[in-house]
């Protein structure tokens, strides 16, 4: 129960319902500039969110990870994708969103099905933070919901870098963080599909001369 | 028991009856706010005994339903205004009715409100009707899941038991009741016609809604249709302060309770008078196309706070 | 210097040497003695394990035990062979299809990058750096598959970037579970995603988890293993990317995604004493199979073609391990090493081909056979030894896995011929005429060497008569390591 945890992890509980608060927002927002900022904002709240939970729990080297998450996830990748943005011209591009409710209503369902799916998991932990870890998975599947609504490729990298925040998030909330080693390797990995994905923005605009995945239909199975 | 009884009474005639100071010191801030002279604080007393004397003028094709509406409008209001409690609680009105009686009543007012507006076929009425309900069939669901989030913390569908809950389980900082806090706020502002949703203070025909419904209002019925408005904003206040905010009301009845929890309401009230005009004066009205993606938003954050009840702070 | 530490360091070494030089005349020269150095270091290794048997080192990071080393030598192995024939493939691209000189030093650099993330991802002991391993594999060739900056090409490496990426991400949350399971078993945390720890101590692991964890790692590496239904980005960066890459791709980077698997499915076997997971692989496994000897038929590009021949023939391998049981397994190893050995050959037979006939469109690869017979021949025999014919190592395994399955379970035998007959004549209806027909005008002869295509069939061949007594021995080990039981 809520109440009988200290207001230090009551604010934990907070500040993750604040992560899936901007998954969601990503989720409808249209303009590219803001889903950006929306990414950035998600990044800064996970990375709190770890240092609250690095104070809670002593897990010193959790400090670390916050302080990588929020370099990586609120400063750095947000930063290149803001200086992509402008070198490729299209800082105010939106994109309507088909049908914003249905959207909305399959985001909520997803974030209840994580709920179920991640009942045993729950049942099984002691740490304060395992109710977090549907809000985890949540954020997962929402950012995953972002990519398949989407059609332009810059909408499509910020979903998948949020797919990334949830795993974080997840790994801190089911185990408080995995091991340093594996946590660096897999930011590296993260900069390194960051900056090959601003490779490929210009690639994709320069052989269809936009950004829209969806005109990307030279190989299908359909029409041979 | 009858002591009970006379001081649910007298705390329903006390909130009618302050109900158009708190319109009148809204009004006054927001005048200060832009650099205006503002009108005195009792002003919408005035306005009201003005409009109670006048001769009520009704169109030749109204039915029986536009003379009744006003009637209809102000009591059920006025129901809701008795039975939710604003400086006490553990009140017999209480038992009256949940806190989904009070959304059905308030409901049951804006009804006959739009139908009203349509009765005369003006095309001013219809259009604002029409208005009214499509903000209206949006905002009730919001509303009604972030009622529903608090009730489920608190166990119980009846306000005064859910304040006693949230009051005994002391300072918990709940992330539903943040996101459900969040989304009352934005469906209150939609509901009670302030910006950015509408604007009470204008007759512009491409944007008004409330005030486009009782244009063919006058005399007594505008003055009780408007009295019931600016009740409706006093009960939006009350719940706002007293659910999320609960600390300083009267739980027990003695006098040194009872002139707590009337004070601190009252400074609750003062305070939300305050921020209200603040947000007005800082934001713009926005264009009628948006308000559903307005109160999708305030939808949004009601099923965050009903999610994240069940997923944080049920296990 | 260790074997292990040189086996790792060279591809790394090499890495950085080529991002400098990899444009120049000495680039290929160079990526093949890297890999020819890797080679050694694998071989020396693979005398290591045989000597001392299964070993830890690097602080408890690597481990080596008999299953990996034979997969880390056949790596190196292929990887060679691969930089050998890329040598002259590359210089023909370089010259006819204008790839500039940062494309040809990010050709060399990546290479030899995703060689040593296939390394790392089968020495390591730990599953976190598996999956960070795996994921560099995806991003070391992901520029590769764009090569060639046109429009299929760029649609290709973006579908297999977001596909494979979003599919690799359910893997690191398999991993985070696998590592909250642990987390109550082993003390120190640091360890508690050591494979050889949690194997042994796989009977307390909660059996509920893991068969979470189980999901999401099948769902993850399954996307690069191919396996239907997200195998969607497999033929595309096949078929668009240089065809070295093509040959370590589906020679490499398929088999090493399974290992993956098999390295979780032998933990959740542990845990659960159920057949959940070789029931889950078995599923997969055998739509992935039929589906993608279906598409076979339908196909009108010859790497398609063959990508698709890859999912079968990885959808058969899942399939044969699911199954489990001495004879599958052994089955399924077998079948891996002699797919890796012919599926490399014959993409560098496919793109000799295409190199010909200027095409990659079938209908317009023609009369190889006359053109030009060593190619020819190649890309003929590789085909007959892919699809199961007689002799040739994939057919011994074709053959064990539908004994195991016969024993086991008896109805599925009729599925799988059935598969086989249809894939096999989806191969051969679309080879026959590219090999025999009537040879367009103006096709000439190229200049290439295609002994290393020899040397794999002749190794496939070799595996199909008789298995060398090392590598039976190896293979008897690795099978019981997996399934927990010996051939009798």
């Amino acid at each position: 129960m809520l109440q009988t945890l200290s207001h230090f992890e009551q604010g934990i509980m907070v500040l993750a319902s604040l992560v899936l608060l901007t998954s969601f927002l990503m989720l409808g927002q249209i303009r590219l500039l803001l889903l950006i900022k929306t990414f950035a904002w998600q990044g800064a709240l996970l990375a709190l969110t770890t240092a609250l939970v690095a104070a809670d729990s002593g897990q010193t080297h959790l400090y670390l990870s916050a302080a990588l998450t929020f370099a990586i996830k609120a400063l750095l990748i947000p930063w290149m994708l803001h200086r992509l943005i402008f070198r490729l011209g299209i800082p105010h591009q939106e994109e309507p969103l088909g049908r914003p409710s249905v959207v909305l209503l399959s985001g909520a369902a997803l974030v209840l099905f994580s709920y179920s799916v991640s009942a045993p998991l729950i049942e099984l932990s002691s740490h304060v933070t395992r109710n977090t870890i549907a809000i985890s998975i949540g954020v997962v599947l929402v950012s995953m919901l972002l990519m398949v609504t989407r059609h332009t490729a810059l909408a499509q990298v910020v979903g998948f870098m949020s797919i990334e925040n949830g795993l974080f998030f997840s790994a801190v909330s089911a185990t408080y963080g995995m091991p340093l080693v594996i946590e660096l390797g897999v930011a590296f990995d993260v900069l390194v599909a960051a900056v090959l994905f601003g490779v490929f923005f210009f690639q994709i605009r320069e052989s269809i001369d936009d950004l829209d995945v969806d005109r990307m239909t030279r190989l299908t199975e359909a029409d041979e | 028991m009858m002591r009970d009884w006379l001081l649910a009474l007298a705390q329903a005639l006390i909130f009618i009856a302050l109900a158009p100071l708190l319109a009148g010191w809204v009004k006054w801030v927001k005048c200060h706010l832009q650099n205006r002279v503002a009108p005195p604080l009792w002003q919408p007393y005035r306005d009201l005994r003005k409009l109670m004397a006048k001769e009520v003028v009704i169109a030749e094709q109204a039915s029986p339903i536009f003379r009744a509406v006003p009637y209809i409008v102000f009591s059920s209001t006025l129901m809701v205004a008795a039975v939710i409690p604003s400086a006490m609680i553990n009140l017999p009105t209480s038992r009256v009715g949940d806190v989904i009686v009070l959304v059905g009543l308030l409901a049951l007012g804006r009804f006959f409100l739009a139908l009203a507006g349509m009765d005369i076929g003006t095309a001013f009425g219809g259009m604002g009707s029409s208005r009214e309900v499509t903000v209206a069939s949006l905002a009730e669901p919001a509303m009604l899941m972030a009622i529903f989030t608090l009730t489920m913390t608190a166990g119980s569908t009846n306000l005064s038991a859910a304040i006693d809950h949230i009051l005994a389980s002391g300072f918990v900082l709940r992330p539903s009741f943040a996101f459900a806090l969040s989304g009352l706020v934005l469906v209150a502002i939609a509901e009670t016609g302030r910006i950015p949703v509408d604007n009470p203070a204008t007759h512009l025909e491409l944007t008004m809604i409330h005030e486009a419904m009782i244009l063919e209002y006058s005399g007594r019925h505008l003055g009780l249709i408007e009295w019931a408005a600016q009740i409706k904003l006093m009960i939006y206040g009350v719940l706002l302060a007293n659910i999320f905010f609960p600390w300083g009301i009267a739980t027990r009845h003695s006098a040194g309770w009872l002139l707590v929890g009337s004070l601190v309401i009252g400074l609750k009230l003062v305070l939300l008078g305050l921020c209200l005009p603040v947000a007005e004066t800082v934001m713009a009205k926005m264009r009628l196309f948006r308000v559903p993606q307005y109160l999708s938003l305030a939808f949004l954050l009601s099923l965050l706070g009903m999610l994240s009840h069940i997923i944080l702070e049920a296990g | 210097m260790t074997p292990l530490a040189a086996l790792l360091l060279a591809p790394l070494a090499g890495m950085l040497l080529l991002a400098a030089t990899g444009h120049r005349r000495l680039g290929a020269p160079l990526n093949i003695l890297v890999s020819a150095l890797t080679l050694w270091a694998a071989w020396a290794l693979a005398v290591q394990v045989q000597r001392e048997g299964a070993f830890l080192a690097g602080h408890g990071y690597f481990y080596i035990d008999a299953f990996n080393v034979w997969l880390l030598l056949l790596t190196a192995f292929v990887g060679l062979t691969t930089a050998l024939f890329s040598w002259s493939y590359m210089q023909h691209e370089r010259d006819h299809r204008q790839i500039g000189p940062t494309r040809m030093r990010l050709y060399h650099a990546s290479y030899q990058a995703f060689v040593f993330a296939m390394l790392l991802a089968q020495s390591t002991d730990n599953l976190g750096i598996l999956w960070v391993a795996m994921e560099a594999a995806t991003l070391a060739t992901v520029l590769l598959v764009s090569l060639y900056g046109t429009p299929e090409s760029v649609e290709a490496a973006w579908k297999y970037f977001i596909l494979c990426g979003v599919g690799i991400a359910q893997a690191l949350f398999g991993s985070v579970l696998v590592f909250f399971a642990a987390e109550r078993v082993i003390p120190n945390p640091e360890d508690a995603l050591s494979w050889h720890l949690l194997y042994q101590h796989a009977g307390q692991l909660e059996p509920v988890v893991l068969t979470l964890a189980f999901v999401f790692a099948l769902v993850g590496y399954g996307t690069k293993v191919g396996l239907v239904p997200l195998h969607n980005w497999l033929p595309d960066a096949h078929s668009q990317g240089p065809t070295p890459l093509s040959a370590v791709l589906s020679g490499l980077l398929l088999h090493v995604a399974l290992y993956a698997v098999i390295r979780v499915k032998m933990l959740v076997d542990g845990s659960l004493q159920t057949p959940l997971a070789g029931h889950l692989l078995m599923g997969f496994g055998l739509v992935s199979f039929l589906v993608a000897a279906l598409f076979l038929h339908r196909q009108k590009d010859i790497k398609r073609m063959y990508s698709y021949s890859s999912i079968e023939h990885m959808g058969l391998m899942t399939f044969a391990f699911g199954v489990g049981g001495p004879l599958a397994t052994f089955a399924g190893l077998l079948h891996m090493t002699a797919h890796s050995l012919t599926k490399s050959a014959l993409f560098a037979s496919v793109g000799q081909a295409i190199r010909i006939a200027g095409t990659q469109a079938m209908a317009h690869i023609r009369g190889l056979i006359r053109t030009q017979p060593k190619v020819g021949w190649a890309l003929l025999l590789g085909t007959a030894a892919i699809a199961g014919f007689p002799p040739f190592g994939v057919f011994t395994g074709e053959f064990l896995i539908l004994m195991a399955t016969m024993k086991t379970w008896p109805r599925l035998t009729g599925t799988l011929l059935v598969g086989l007959a249809v894939a096999f004549a989806g191969l051969f209806r679309n080879v026959q005429p590219m090999v025999y027909g009537a040879v367009p005008e103006g096709q000439h002869p190229i200049r290439v060497s295609v002994w290393p295509v020899y040397l794999h069939l002749a190794l496939v061949l070799w595996l199909g008569l008789s298995i060398p007594p090392v590598l039976a021995q190896w293979f008897d080990q690795a099978t019981r390591l997996i399934s927990g039981g010996s051939l009798p």
